[in-house]
């Protein structure tokens, strides 16, 4: 038994207007504070007052969005008491506002503490509504929750299938001015969750498709976008592929360069789509080194040349680092700048980390810490995994 | 050697795959927890089958079936059927599928089990090391 959950997805140029066609009294829109000051949050609050709507706005959600910040959030929720809760940004936004949602509706939970094993009963007060501005994360249709404990200074992977979007609207005119390095970014992210979802331990017939087309729609079109901000039909194809990949990795999960790239972006503090795209080739000689993969697949589809399943990892895993080379993404945790002293101090914390990331199981072959520590090496170096 | 699951001897024969296991000693190096776990009755049968397992830093301190009144007040209890267990240690169901799908039920705090997955995987790989019989194809 497995689930396929996805919102009502409204997508493509103009798809914004559909706010327009709500129905409601009030919308609380929870965004941060350098799309509200970029006028996005307008944007959004001029159609849903054309809809009849009252708009508040929470224009204070930080990068990796803190438990206080939800809280905050929620109090102001409660007060606004909206039917609709919109999350406006690229995924710390996101998840922000689905945690301010279960607070919104059962004031009694500990955000820290939401599980897919509890029944939370969302829907009775409000709605929510996601829309990206950017195109990578997919978190605009999956219902992963990740935020952070100030206090702790820790990543919490928090979630469940009930904090899943009502409707996400995902309109590529909000990407147009995403600068080149956000985009190349994001974009890896994208890719990473078409990849790991299609091969994770719990790839399924409903998602293979959409890993597939959002690994083909990156591809081609990624280093367009990255290229010419302005080309709009990269854009429209590179929001789709994100949300695309977002339904397929959302539910069949991510996989190895995820732990990896978890645990390295919270010790290096790098970008979360720079960080898995880094490290997912290693991840895929890893794992084909295993002889379980299914690559072969994936390398058919995007036409790589390949003669067996190790042929396909490799020309996957070349591919990948050809794309990310293409759009000046770092091919080494050395190109970061980042000193081998320093790299090798952190192993331990690095693997620590990594070994306690859910997805780190969820690989078809699963490191252990001896082989964790050589892939963290191999990619500190640049040099292809052959164990 | 087949062991008969549920049943003592199965039971002992996983404190020694636990305690063997140099992949557990390491993933589960941290870990200080102990378990209730219920196998729901099956067939004929009418009670469940309580068993409690103390695990602490890599190792298994103890591993018996619960016969006689309660003593133990476990950090976490987990239940499912015979044949929920029986998928998950011959590899045919991922225990965090399982929990996230309801066939396992958990109480207890899941973000402590969710840190510790890798040492749940290798745990899971000592319950399939041992040969079994289970008892509902007795």
């Amino acid at each position: 038994m497995w689930f396929f959950n996805s919102p009502e997805v409204v997508y493509g140029e103009t798809a914004l207007d559909y706010l327009e066609q709500l129905s409601g009294r009030r919308a609380f829109i929870v965004t941060d504070p350098h799309l509200h000051e970029l006028g996005f949050t307008e944007r959004i609050a001029e159609r849903l007052r054309r809809a009849g709507l009252e708009v508040a706005v929470f224009p204070e959600v930080e990068p990796e969005p803190s438990l206080e910040t939800v809280r905050r959030g929620a109090a102001a929720i409660r007060a606004c008491e909206p039917d609709w809760i919109v999350g406006l940004g690229g995924g710390s936004a996101l998840d922000a506002a689905k945690a301010m949602w279960v607070l919104y509706e059962r004031p009694d939970v500990d955000p820290a503490s939401i599980n897919p094993l509890e029944r939370y009963g969302l829907g009775a007060r409000a709605r929510l509504i996601t829309i990206p501005t950017t195109a990578g994360t997919g978190a605009e249709v999956t219902w992963a929750v990740v935020l952070t404990d100030a206090a702790e200074g820790r990543k919490m992977a928090l979630g469940s299938r009930e904090t899943l979007a009502t409707l996400a609207i995902v309109d590529p005119a909000l990407t147009a001015d995403l600068p080149p390095r956000l985009t190349a970014d994001t974009g890896m992210d994208a890719l990473t969750h078409a990849i790991e979802g299609y091969t994770s331990n719990l790839h399924n017939d409903f998602c293979d498709g959409l890993c597939l087309k959002a690994a083909q729609l990156v591809f081609t079109y990624l280093p367009r976008a990255v290229a010419d901000g302005h080309d709009a039909e990269a854009r429209e194809k590179m929001a789709n592929a994100a949300t695309i990949a977002g339904l397929g990795f959302g539910n069949a999960m991510a996989a190895l360069a995820h732990a990896l790239g978890h645990s390295f972006g919270a010790v290096f503090h790098q970008p979360h789509g720079r960080a898995v795209g880094l490290y997912l080739p290693y991840t895929i000689e890893f794992i084909a080194n295993g002889g379980i993969s299914r690559y072969a697949d994936l390398a058919h589809f995007l036409r790589l040349p390949h003669t067996d399943e190790a042929g396909a990892a490799a020309a996957l895993a070349a591919a990948v680092r050809g794309l990310a080379r293409q759009i000046g993404q770092p091919l080494s945790v050395a190109m970061l700048g980042i000193s081998e002293a320093d790299h090798e101090a952190a192993l331990e914390r690095l693997c620590d980390f990594a070994e306690m990331d859910t997805q780190v199981v969820m690989a078809p072959r699963v490191p252990d810490r001896d082989e964790l520590a050589q892939l963290y090496r191999y990619a500190f170096r640049g040099q292809s995994v052959d164990f | 050697m087949a062991y008969l699951f549920p049943s003592p001897e199965w039971f002992e024969q996983l404190k020694n795959e636990i305690n063997r296991s140099e992949a557990y000693a390491s993933s589960a190096k941290t870990w200080e927890g102990d378990f209730y776990f219920i196998i729901k009755p099956w067939g004929t049968r009418q009670e469940p089958v309580k068993v409690y397992l103390d695990l602490w830093h890599g190792k298994c301190r103890d591993a018996h079936e619960v016969t006689g009144p309660e003593t133990k007040k476990p950090e976490f209890v987990i239940t499912g059927t015979l044949d929920t267990y029986r998928q998950i240690f011959t590899g045919k169901l991922d225990p965090i599928q399982a929990l996230m799908t309801r066939k396992l039920e958990l109480q207890g705090n899941l973000g402590k089990i969710m840190k510790a997955v890798k040492a749940t995987l290798d745990l899971v790989k000592c319950c399939g090391q041992i040969e079994t019989q289970y008892a509902d194809q007795v």
